[in-house]
């Protein structure tokens, strides 16, 4: 492989991973915009949508085989729906459970909440599906494009797995946005965002407005985990934690509260954890994007494009 | 005015004092010959009760630390784990034979505490200055990723780019996942403590009764310093910080640095406690301190009511023996089922750490200024304060 290719394919793996924390920084930064919160379960919801969304290839007797033709498109858009919903209720759940009661309580408490929900949950999928390894079979066909469709002569490998993985992200944030910038609802968390009490004021549910954050950061978060384990098979009751982790350094590199930067943050660490992978070597990418996260809260904690939100005390 | 009420006391309950002094002796005397007792349980049942004791407390001594951090100033710090692993693997690297350094137990213990804080600072000193949540997040990443740092750090090789010129190579720190062993023990005038059984057939002191005594002291001494801290100026400084810390900024206490003592001087005692963890289990891998180890402290610092000292105790003294001998031991042994019990009960701390934060956030055995501030929104303010 000559050098030209090595970082055209990393620029490639850099995209499809950004494409994935850029989904799961999209639910931290809502939720953060909303009601100023870490949702540390977010990262294992995200989780949540590999293993059910695992579960209902094989609950729909995909038996971990490929997929192909009709079957494909109907039982991938239904187990995507699916694993979409129930990711979405479950975030909504974890907001009802374990940080409404505590709205108006101090700081502290819903912080401590929010990490137990985490912890809680990942327990749960140790003890569901094992704390060991899981394997995410190859449901979706893996067609190399660029050999196969496209016929280059190149050494880089993008497969329909790798577009899956962006195929889907890049839509579903662009609907996002429309739907933010173009809807009644959407209207309405942009308030609730900017002065909850006023928006209440004006009338506005604030309590359904967190609701449909929570909801929407949920499925956002299932539909990358699903389409995380149709592109790298494998993952564990603890991959959220890691996915997290590089999610909100994403948020926080955008400028957390910040739907736009969230999504670039998403994709600027998905290149800086593929250079490090590359470059650096697999088991320090941990702290080097640590080492990010800490660089940015020191020198720009408002992030990339984002307003002074993180400074208030 | 407290200063006259807390001098009249004595003469007014000059009884009351001496009961306190026998109630005291009683417990010394108590702890000296629990041991004893608990190695003839031991025999009857087949448990192996001081060992996981001796962890127990020591995690309530981590609990006092974590008190500080969480209690007093009100930061959620979630990777206390870190410290404490940084503590026992620099009480590793300095006594482990194979790296030839081999100091004292009592040189190094005091070098864990202060490594402990310089990188309690490192991480404090960003973060702290924005808010809460950050530090939360910050400090439960740096509590992940430094175990597997410490597994990483067997094969450690730097080379000047583009030559062949290596500044280290191949140099085993950690000895990564094979862990270091053995750790240096502490030696009190000639007698390495936890080494060999001491003392005649009937008072028998073996190797985990000298751990025992040498836990409880340390825990006493920091029991000590964390109470005498609490009604301390920086103590009290740490407080209002955490009840408001604009308020506290106007009367002249710098948030940052006060910030910084409490995360700082809790990371040291973590560190403190970990080489004596380290010492007394005698091998030490990264896998000792996972998040599980943080997030019990966690546990224990707020069921049992943050900002309490004699609640943190009572409750870490509850919890520990609860998770490490009732849990771990009994039930699996003697009730049917038990294990599943077992294998639930993280799942069934954080359900109860939620429980807990919604009905009664102040914890157990609250502090009365805690309990006040939880209940802000409940609290009638009277016309006019009897101050006088």
């Amino acid at each position: 492989m000559s050098s030209t290719d090595i970082i055209l394919q990393q620029l490639l793996n850099g995209l499809t991973i950004g494409s994935y924390l850029a989904m799961i920084a999209l639910g931290y930064t809502m939720v953060y915009g909303i009601i100023e919160l870490i949702n540390f379960a977010h990262g294992d919801v995200f989780t949540a949508g590999f293993l059910i969304s695992l579960t209902l290839f094989e609950w729909f007797g995909a038996g971990g085989k490929t997929l192909t033709g009709f079957r494909l498109v109907w039982m991938f858009t239904l187990v995507l729906i699916l694993t979409m919903l129930a990711c979405g209720i479950i975030n909504v759940i974890v907001d009802r459970i374990a940080y409404k009661p505590l709205r108006k309580a101090p700081r502290l408490a819903p912080l401590i909440t929010a990490v137990a929900a985490s912890f809680a949950l990942e327990n749960i999928y140790a003890n569901w599906k094992g704390p060991s390894q899981i394997f995410y079979p190859d449901y979706f066909p893996r067609v190399d494009i660029l050999h196969n469709w496209l016929h280059l002569n190149t050494t880089v490998l993008f497969t329909t797995q790798d577009a899956l993985l962006i195929g889907l992200t890049i839509p579903m944030m662009l609907g996002l946005r429309l739907f933010i910038q173009r809807t009644k609802l959407g209207k309405a968390m942009r308030a609730t965002a900017q002065n909850a009490a006023a928006a209440s004021i004006m009338g506005i549910d604030v309590e359904r407005v967190i609701m449909t954050t929570f909801f929407i950061g949920g499925a956002l978060a299932g539909a990358a985990g699903m389409a995380f384990g149709n592109f790298l098979h494998t993952g564990r009751y603890l991959m959220g934690f890691d996915a997290g982790l590089f999610a909100f350094t994403a948020a926080v590199l955008g400028g957390i509260g910040n739907i736009t930067g969230a999504v670039l943050g998403g994709f600027l660490i998905g290149f800086l954890k593929v250079f490090s992978d590359q470059w650096i070597g697999g088991q320090w990418t941990r702290a080097f994007i640590f080492t990010i996260l800490i660089l940015v809260l020191v020198f720009r904690p408002q992030g990339l494009v984002g307003e002074d939100e993180a400074e208030k005390a | 005015m407290t200063k006259q009420t807390k001098r009249q006391a004595p003469k007014n309950n000059a009884r009351s004092e001496l009961q306190k002094r026998v109630l005291f002796g009683l417990i010394l005397i108590g702890l000296f010959v629990l041991p004893q007792f608990i190695r003839v349980f031991e025999r009857a049942t087949d448990l192996s009760i001081l060992i996981t004791l001796n962890v127990g407390l020591l995690f309530v001594v981590l609990a006092l630390g974590l008190n500080i951090v969480v209690g007093f100033a009100g930061l959620l710090d979630l990777g206390y784990a870190a410290f404490f692993a940084i503590g026992a693997y620099t009480m590793g690297i300095f006594t482990w034979p194979n790296l030839g350094i081999q100091w004292s137990f009592w040189v190094v213990i005091w070098i864990s505490a202060v490594v402990s804080a310089i990188f309690g600072m490192i991480i404090g000193a960003p973060t702290l200055r924005l808010r809460g949540d950050y530090l939360a997040i910050v400090t439960l990443a740096f509590g992940e990723i430094v175990p597997r740092i410490i597994r990483e750090l067997w094969k450690i090789t730097i080379k000047i780019p583009f030559t062949n010129i290596y500044i280290i190579k191949d140099f085993n720190l950690t000895n990564g996942p094979q862990g270091m062993n053995p750790v240096g023990r502490p030696n009190i005038f000639g007698f390495e403590v936890g080494s060999t059984a001491i003392g005649p057939a009937w008072f028998r002191i073996t190797p985990p009764m000298q751990w025992y005594f040498l836990i409880i002291i340390v825990g006493a001494l920091v029991l000590f310093a964390t109470y005498r801290l609490e009604h301390s100026r920086l103590g009290r400084a740490w407080m209002a910080i955490r009840e408001d810390e604009t308020a506290a900024d106007a009367m002249g206490v710098d948030p940052v640095r006060t910030k910084l003592l409490a995360f700082a001087l809790g990371a040291s005692l973590s560190g403190f406690a970990g080489s004596i963890y380290g010492a007394m289990i005698q091998a030490i891998f990264p896998e000792l301190f996972s998040f599980l180890v943080s997030i019990f402290l966690i546990i224990i610092v707020i069921v049992s009511g943050m900002g309490n000292i004699w609640g943190v105790l009572t409750g870490g003294l509850l919890i520990a023996f609860f998770d490490r001998v009732l849990l771990a031991q009994v039930v699996p042994q003697y009730i049917p089922g038990g294990d599943v019990l077992q294998q639930w009960r993280w799942v069934m701390y954080a359900a109860g750490l939620i429980a807990v934060m919604i009905l009664r956030p102040e914890g157990l055995f609250p502090s009365a200024a805690r309990q006040a501030e939880f209940h802000a929104e409940e609290e009638i303010i009277p016309e006019e304060n009897d101050t006088t």
